[in-house]
């Protein structure tokens, strides 16, 4: 099988996980359910960053970069949200996103 | 190489993509918070072990064990905040299913369809003796102002997750400067400062 084709099964697969993530981000009423939506988006980016550098161009560093760049994003997505779902039911005891609101439009 | 042995990599790294995508919507489907989260963990192993198959071994270390600490984690809140941690009655918590589904589909084929009628390029140059160096001698060298900005954003992340997790700090207590004589508490008491 040509390297084309196991580079676009792999990019298959990370779009699955990219409309996957998608979906329950926006379809979840916690918190941190919608956390981990998000985290499964990153990990579609991760798959799709190491298959680029491998079957595109691995002679050039600049795709484990973004490889590492999307890693820490997913850290500090994580820290973050889990200090703002602290803080938000500290302050009002909401847990869930349909009840934090106020900056709808 | 994964090119070269088209066999038994190539079937490893189906199986591990479908393993990630299936455990990845297992997420959404298991009533237990505490599976959702182990679930989402297993997707992301999988992921890791792909990355491995691609000779990225260093970055897929980091992922299985940053993945596998934050899951540890995230278990915790998730039983912390949720309604219902162990999933013993079921129950839904969404909202707008059907407009979800339709936006995850949808970037789904879009993305798909690019995917399959790009006219990839061949592979530029030979894969390095050393995954690691590479990436190594990159972010500390051509590639350093990557990592002073990640550095940056993570020690902005330390400060920011501390002062929005923080109940009752010292300002709360003392003031903006720090000058009240005895701390401003619920319950009076303490000794001063």
């Amino acid at each position: 099988m040509s390297a084309e084709i196991v580079l676009q099964i792999v990019l298959t697969v990370a779009a699955g996980l990219i409309g996957v993530g998608l979906f329950g981000a926006l379809s979840q009423q916690s918190i941190v359910m919608v956390m981990m939506g998000l985290e499964l988006v990153l990990g579609g980016v991760l798959l799709a960053g190491g298959a680029a550098w491998y079957f595109l161009a691995p002679e050039l560093p600049d795709a484990q970069v973004l490889v590492v760049v999307a890693l820490v994003v997913m850290a500090v997505e994580m820290a973050m949200g889990f200090a703002v779902t602290i803080a938000i039911y500290r302050a009002r005891q909401v847990d869930m996103v349909d009840m934090a609101t106020d900056l709808r439009g | 190489m994964l090119t070269d042995v088209s066999g038994w990599a190539m079937a490893t790294v189906v199986v591990l993509g479908v393993l990630a995508v299936a455990a990845g919507v297992a997420v959404f489907v298991v009533d237990s918070m505490a599976r959702a989260t182990f679930a989402l963990l297993g997707s992301f192993l999988a992921v890791a072990g792909v990355l491995v198959a691609f000779d990225l071994v260093y970055l897929a270390v980091v992922t299985a064990l940053m993945m596998t600490i934050e899951m540890a984690i995230m278990a915790v809140f998730m039983i912390a905040f949720m309604m219902n941690p162990a999933g013993l009655m079921p129950m839904t918590m969404v909202h707008n299913t059907k407009g979800s589904a339709v936006v995850g589909a949808g970037a789904f084929v879009v993305l798909t369809a690019g995917i399959w009628t790009v006219d990839w390029p061949a592979r530029s140059g030979q894969l390095p003796a050393d995954s690691t160096r590479q990436l190594g001698e990159a972010i500390m060298g051509s590639h350093m102002l990557v990592m002073l900005g990640i550095g940056i954003a993570l020690f902005a992340t330390i400060l920011a997750g501390t002062v929005l997790a923080t109940a009752r700090g010292r300002y709360d207590r003392f003031g903006a400067d720090l000058t009240a004589a005895r701390p401003d508490d619920p319950v009076p008491g303490g000794l001063p400062r």
